[in-house]
């Protein structure tokens, strides 16, 4: 096994510690800026959601602000955003290389992106859900946590299957400006020093790791879905 | 019990307005089943919606009691809603939730101790027969389960007031059937008052003590639900009384032209309507003793409402025509409408 794969992977098995490493690496990326777009875009996606025309919480101007803003960060591709937004990435994680340097960009790219999803998600509830739990006396967080949330478990866990896998492909691009993972190993050896089966064995991983991303939402989908 | 005060409500969209709810005066009694029918757009859901206040009405008052709600907000008013049930034409159920859980949605901070929610759930499951269906997601439902769980969620704040926004709609008739059957038991067994929206007259005539007609956000016609029966006085309101029997069907089958309106010479067709508690009598055969005449009866529609008959006749009489006239002037004398809807007597 290991001679076999000495000889059709020679320039990653020479270098062993590193691709193990900058799979670590992509992890690290994927969870820290996951966990935080996770958490920002479900709030932005509720809170877009809520203050829209008719929402239980109207707020026309807090809609069309947050709507604008979401708007304008989905529009900049992420590889100008990685670049220009180096001057806060500073600012707030104190490097803008590394995989410190690469989650702030990340969450610029996704979490708008993903807030979208959840409004998405959370618009396909049916409205008289929400008039029989006014009527049953509930306030509007009672509302948001007990039938917002809980009705469309299954559309937010699509919707987080989608960023996850997204966010995948992102953290690879970081690479990039130096942000280390898999998307760096592949670029400086398997594309610059033109070591092409650096370039396979990371794909394979990635590959991997987006399926196992996809079988989990989709078997929780399904399990929420009555 | 419920009393709104020149209650109105417009609905802006764009520079349009539109009066959903005009000026409606209405007092629903403390206990009784409460009857609003229109046809879709008559503003009858809206007018329903103030009474718990998922509309807000533009003006006017809405009282429950000596409360006024139109004056309460945030949390008094949801502490006022958790005594108004309703019941809704989809049923609006949580389908994430299981049966159990729908009824016990609104138990929650309410400061019952599990085991107290437990058994207020399942003596409402069997209230309305579903005792076994505790663990089965909504969708695993029929419609009539599923309003039925929905009326023991819409119970379990043990609320003293029931709206229904066209609960039956979505049922078939059987189904219908059952279903206001237990709506007159809530009524019956828990005292709770009940109003009911709908735009099917035989709903009212099932179950309604009282009924409001709407028209264009009015309403035009107000009364006990027999009054309204035997003696409806608005074109829409005959219209719905209509809707509940076959004998309006010979104005259009003299329309048609069918052959059972083809009259021979000295017949006429006549329609009885029975106006008060008189349909008991033997009132086709005194007719025929008593005034020598052949009936021929095409339709007839006799129904109960609480306890009262109503309803009449649609039939072919013939014989002399001072006979005839005599017979008309006798049902007159016992209260008992008469239209001549065809006459071929020689004049």
């Amino acid at each position: 096994m290991q001679e076999l794969l000495k000889e059709y992977l020679p320039n990653v098995m020479s270098k062993l510690p590193d691709f193990y490493e900058s799979i670590l690496e992509t992890l690290q990326m994927f969870s820290k800026a996951g966990l935080i777009i996770f958490i920002i875009g479900l709030f932005l996606g509720i809170v877009l959601t809520v203050t829209k025309k008719d929402g239980i919480l109207q707020n026309l101007v807090v809609y069309q602000i947050l709507d604008k803003l979401v708007n304008f960060f989905r529009s900049i591709p992420f590889i100008i955003l990685l670049a220009g937004l180096i001057p806060l990435t500073r600012l707030i994680s104190g490097t803008a290389i590394g995989v410190k340097g690469a989650i702030v960009p990340l969450i610029f790219g996704t979490a708008p992106f993903f807030s979208r999803q959840v409004e998405t998600a959370l618009a396909e509830m049916n409205a008289g859900l929400v008039e029989a739990a006014q009527a049953m006396g509930s306030g509007p967080i009672e509302i948001i946590f007990r039938v917002l949330i809980k009705e469309c478990i299954p559309g937010l866990v699509r919707a987080t299957t989608i960023t996850a896998i997204n966010l995948i492909s992102l953290t690879a691009m970081a690479g990039a400006i130096g942000a280390g993972g898999l998307g760096d190993f592949a670029i400086r050896f398997g594309y610059q020093r033109n070591q092409t089966d650096v370039t396979y064995a990371s794909v394979i991983v990635l590959v991997l790791l987006v399926s196992l991303i996809q079988i989990v939402g989709n078997a929780i989908s399904r399990k929420s879905t009555h | 019990m419920i009393r709104f005060e020149n209650l109105s409500k417009t609905f802006a969209s764009g520079d349009r307005t539109v009066d959903a709810v005009k000026k409606v005066n209405l007092t629903i009694e403390k206990g009784k089943v409460y009857g609003i029918i229109g046809f879709s757009g008559a503003g009858k859901s809206t007018l329903v919606r103030c009474i718990n206040l998922l509309e807000r009405p533009t003006e006017g008052k809405v009282f429950i009691g000596d409360v006024e709600l139109t004056a309460l907000k945030g949390k008094e008013l949801r502490k006022q809603r958790r005594k108004i049930g309703m019941i809704f034409q989809h049923f609006n159920l949580f389908a994430s939730r299981t049966v159990f859980q729908n009824v016990a949605y609104s138990l929650k901070y309410q400061g019952l101790s599990r085991e107290q929610i437990e058994e207020k759930v399942n003596e409402l499951l069997k209230l309305v027969g579903l005792e076994e269906k505790a663990k089965e997601y909504p969708s695993k439902l029929s419609g009539g389960q599923k309003q039925r769980v929905a009326i023991a969620r819409a119970l379990a704040n043990d609320p003293d007031i029931l709206l229904s926004d066209e609960s039956t709609s979505a049922l078939d008739p059987q189904t219908t059937v059952s279903i206001l059957k237990l709506l007159k038991e809530v009524n019956q067994k828990l005292g709770i008052t009940i109003v009911i929206i709908t735009h099917e007259m035989q709903v009212v005539k099932e179950i309604c003590d009282r009924v409001a007609v709407m028209e264009n956000g009015e309403v035009v016609e107000e009364g006990d639900v027999f009054g309204i029966f035997a003696n409806p006085q608005q074109k829409i309101t005959k219209d719905f009384v209509d809707s509940t029997s076959n004998l309006s069907k010979i104005y259009h089958y003299i329309e048609e032209r069918a052959k059972i309106t083809e009259l021979k010479e000295g017949e006429c067709i006549l329609r009885f309507k029975y106006l008060e508690r008189s349909t008991s009598e033997a009132l086709v055969s005194q007719l025929s003793r008593e005034f020598a005449l052949n009936i021929n009866i095409i339709f007839g529609n006799i129904e109960l409402i609480g306890e009262n008959p109503i309803g009449g006749l649609v039939s072919i009489v013939s014989g002399r025509k001072e006979d005839i006239d005599g017979a008309i002037k006798y049902l007159q004398e016992k209260n008992v409408g008469v239209e001549v809807i065809l006459d071929a007597r020689a004049s």
